[in-house]
């Protein structure tokens, strides 16, 4: 069995390759914060407490457009609601632990650490140590995400055009790495059809709600697909298949 | 914007963040997940992620779609997609995607397409 310690280690060390995804796009949205108008502090304590990057994003772009404070916190709300997704995904392994642990992995639970951490908590073994990796893959992320916005604010001073050098490209990679595990079989590869799809169809809709939208199209998918496939004889599917 | 509003804007967007990661857990001890939920909820990683991804490489900038070899991010993403089928894993995909990115950004700026 893991101990605390190896389990926490463990977390950290799995989520090292997001770790290095997440380094240009934590520096580049403190480099943002230098035009955008919004202050160091303002920028430091969006990382400090919200600790969620697209919407961190997201945010300082409206600011840069002088939209009202009420309307990015609004919008805040429709992109980070695909994290209700995620702890209804955790619930059944979350539901066990004292309150003072829910909350801690609440705030901590970005799509990177909930992609990363969601392998470990299926795995098979009753381990009773899991809660920590996916603690050391949450405080690798956080102290990661806080350092790089702060270099980034420290480099946004100093080099005007860093702006410009669309390191923002860092999360797509990042994010690309961390669907195609998932692409094993046909109701994924629906779900990711048509969650792509619809998030081009819907991309107009206001305060970013195309992306709920194509997020649970997906899911539809994805759970359409399931249906249909499992309706069929498994030969007649291998069979379309090859 | 003043520092007050400084203040309305974070503190809203970590309330609102943080609910909505946490407002579940207190009620989980009810809520019962059907399996059928549950599979259906295994979807939420690839579909959630996909639609971020998608509009990011096909409309960079938020303008209109733009599917030409002059879209970095296009030529990027289609590059990362490549290198992780093959390599299978993760490290190497996101590293030698932004490789590719970057090299192709500098490829454009300097005019040789």
């Amino acid at each position: 069995m893991q101990s605390r310690k190896a389990e926490f280690f463990k977390g950290a060390r799995d989520t090292l390759p997001l770790i290095i995804g997440a380094i240009p796009f934590g520096i580049i949205f403190g480099t943002l914060s230098a035009g955008a108008g919004l202050s160091i502090a303002g920028t430091m304590g969006m990382s400090l407490f919200v600790f969620a990057g697209s919407s961190q994003f997201i945010a300082m772009g409206m600011v840069a457009a002088g939209t009202a404070w009420p309307m990015i916190v609004l919008t805040t709300f429709v992109v980070n609601f695909r994290h209700l997704l995620y702890t209804a995904t955790l619930l059944p392994y979350l539901q066990k632990l004292p309150r003072r642990w829910q909350a801690l992995l609440a705030f901590g639970l970005t799509d990177e650490t909930f992609v990363i951490s969601v392998g470990r908590w299926c795995q098979g073994d009753d381990s009773p140590h899991k809660r920590w990796y996916q603690l050391g893959s949450m405080v690798f992320m956080y102290s990661n995400w806080n350092l790089c916005t702060a270099v980034g604010i420290v480099a946004g001073q100093m080099l005007k055009g860093i702006g410009g050098w669309g390191l923002d490209f860092a999360m797509v990679a990042a994010f690309i790495g961390m669907v195609l595990p998932y692409l094993k079989d046909r109701p994924n590869y629906c779900a990711v059809l048509v969650a792509g799809v619809s998030s081009l169809v819907f991309h107009g809709l206001p305060h970013q709600l195309g992306l709920i939208v194509a997020a649970l199209l997906g899911v539809a998918g994805g759970v359409l697909a399931d249906g249909l496939l499992a309706s069929k004889p498994v030969r007649a599917v291998k069979e379309q298949g090859e | 914007m003043t520092n007050l509003q400084t203040l309305c804007l974070v503190g809203g967007m970590c309330v609102v963040t943080f609910g909505i990661r946490y407002v579940l857990l207190p009620f989980s001890g009810r809520i019962r997940l059907s399996p059928q939920v549950q599979r259906a909820l295994g979807y939420v990683p690839p579909a959630v992620l996909t639609a971020i991804i998608v509009p990011m490489s096909l409309m960079p900038g938020g303008q209109g779609l733009n599917l030409s070899l002059h879209n970095s991010y296009l030529v990027g993403a289609l590059a990362t997609v490549l290198i992780g089928w093959i390599g299978k894993n993760l490290l190497i995909t996101i590293v030698g995607g932004m490789s590719v990115f970057l090299a192709w950004q500098w490829v454009l700026s300097a005019g040789v397409l």
